[in-house]
């Protein structure tokens, strides 16, 4: 898009002019970042098309939960012990302040509830299944193995991106209430560091202060972080176009804009739940 | 022309300003193998892609099977692809599935098949490439040989009535590109298909051809049987042939 000035040329010198179009900051940031949402808004259009339409790909389905669910379970659950004792452990000295070391698993248990379990399970979630989906699909298309698919009669959107998405959708609330139950015995144990509290009271703490307010939008939000993270990994990686430079760039873009999109998901969730509760 | 099984009409393709396809005309008779010869990166592996549907055309008429490409719905271009084998020219063998589970992939849409009829598909096309005991393992596991002619029993599994070949011998030693040859011939005379042959491997050229086309700049240059093009004028239509 370098143009020389021919005033300049005259004067036996180049200079690059950069067309102002193109430092508008419109088009240099805003418009890529539209059609890239128009783009994902098309790909998630069409999932819902096909999705209801027959065949069902139901043994592909099962074989993609087992892969993005079980196979994430322990990292899930590692990350939700740790998560549990040491927020558990930080808290403590705040509370005991004011003297009020009782209120911990209440406390502890609101916040991993709530926010702090569905927030980072599913961005782990994002790291080990979205860029396994981005980098998968996209070295899948890179090695012509969509093409084989397309051409053999089979509809490898059907097959490759229906299943994910659908498997992720499902078994990320899955594995986050496996992540919060798992962190609450991490807090458990972090409790009774510094304290000897039996196991019944501490949840009997824990209960009396969760109510159905708390998990119910805690777990639909899930719902909502599984389908985002597959559905922008699969639209990554089967949009790669740049042979192997194109795969990483795929698992890449995967992990940062899944993330990303957890983020911007949550704050919605959280306005909308404060909205109507 | 009633038996003309492809029929291509002025096709254009460019990819931004690199213009691949420039102006190709064919067609393909019923039972004829037609091999298509150019040097590498002159758009044959575009010209078969096109054929499917994978790449879609600028400009021209894509005729198959007597039915117009950009006419067709996705799902009567699935119906219309299920008569067609493709062999690629990196086999594209799935990753994540064994080589049973590769053969058996283009067979799940057929609902008629039991598992019994399966087995044995898989087994027969197995042993016409040679590969018998191979069934169980990864592609990664495989040498690009071995790779190249799973492919060939993918493509083929469904007997096709239409087969497109991106390169079927490349990368095979003389006694199995000369097998993969014969395999080429005794398809075409049983089932009476329809192939196009990309081909650099002139042992080959010379076994299964009953056309050659030479391409050249995006559209074709020569056509003509095996001993008229190897014995042509052109320096550069001989070059090819190995003959000077
Ligand atoms: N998806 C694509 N996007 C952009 N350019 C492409 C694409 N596919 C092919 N090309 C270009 O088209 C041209 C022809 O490529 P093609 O793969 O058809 O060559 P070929 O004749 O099969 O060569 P070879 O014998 O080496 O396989 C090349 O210049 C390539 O750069
Ligand atoms: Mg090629």
């Amino acid at each position: 898009m370098a143009t020389t000035n021919s005033a300049a040329s005259e004067k036996k010198e180049v200079a690059v002019i950069v067309p102002v179009e193109s430092r508008n900051p419109y088009t240099l940031f805003i418009r890529p970042i539209l059609h890239e949402v128009a783009m994902l808004a098309r790909f998630c259009a069409l999932f819902f098309k096909e999705v209801f339409a027959p065949p069902y790909e139901l043994k592909e389905l099962i074989r993609q939960c087992f892969l993005i669910g079980y196979k994430s379970f322990p990292l899930v659950a590692i990350t939700g012990f740790i998560m549990g004792l040491v927020l558990t452990i930080q808290s403590r000295p705040t509370l005991a302040q004011f003297g009020a070391e009782s209120w911990l698993p209440a406390m502890v248990a609101v916040s991993i509830i709530r926010e702090i379990g569905p927030v980072i399970t599913a961005l782990i979630f994002a790291g080990k299944a979205g860029s396994g989906i981005g980098a998968e699909l996209a070295s899948m298309k890179v090695t012509e193995q969509i093409d084989a698919m397309e051409v053999s009669g089979i509809n490898p959107f059907k097959y490759l991106v229906v299943t994910r998405i659908i498997a992720s959708t499902f078994m990320l609330p899955l594995l986050v209430i496996a992540s919060d139950a798992v962190s609450l015995y991490g807090a458990y144990i972090g409790v009774n560091l510094k304290g000897d509290v039996s196991f019944q009271l501490f949840f009997l703490k824990v209960f009396e202060k969760l109510s159905f307010s708390d998990l119910f939008p805690a777990v639909i939000k899930t719902f909502f972080f599984g389908f985002m993270v597959a559905l922008i990994s699969c639209y990554k990686g089967y949009n790669s176009n740049k042979g192997t430079v194109g795969v990483g760039e795929s698992a890449n873009a995967s992990v940062v804009l899944a993330s990303l999109s957890i983020f911007i998901l949550d704050m919605i969730a959280v306005q909308l739940t404060s909205l109507i509760t | 022309m009633k038996d003309c099984v492809i029929e291509i009409t002025h096709v254009k393709k460019s990819f931004g300003s690199n213009c691949v396809l420039a102006d190709i005309s064919l067609n393909l008779q019923k039972g004829e193998n037609l091999v298509i010869l150019g040097k590498s990166g002159s758009g044959k592996s575009v010209l078969i892609k096109c054929l499917v549907g994978l790449i879609p055309i600028d400009e021209g008429n894509i005729r198959v099977f007597n039915q117009d490409l950009s006419a067709l719905n996705a799902h009567e271009l699935n119906a219309l692809r299920r008569k067609i084998g493709f062999l690629f020219q990196s086999a594209a063998l799935y990753d994540s599935m064994t080589v049973r589970e590769n053969l058996e992939f283009p067979l799940r849409i057929s609902k008629t098949i039991n598992n019994t009829e399966r087995d044995a598909l898989v087994t027969e096309a197995l042993k016409n490439v040679g590969l018998e005991t191979v069934i169980d393992k990864l592609p990664s596991e495989l040498s690009g040989g071995m790779r190249k002619r799973v492919g060939l029993a993918r493509t083929l599994i469904l007997k096709p009535e239409l087969i497109l070949y991106d390169e079927p011998t490349t990368g095979l030693d003389p006694i199995t590109a000369g097998e993969i040859s014969e395999l080429i011939l005794e398809i075409q005379k049983k089932y009476n298909t329809s192939s196009v042959i990309i081909t650099h491997d002139v042992e080959c050229a010379r076994k299964v051809a009953n056309r050659i086309i030479i391409i050249k700049d995006g559209a074709p240059v020569a056509t003509g049987t095996f001993a008229q093009l190897s014995e042509s004028e052109d320096a550069w239509i001989r070059s090819f042939f190995n003959k000077n």
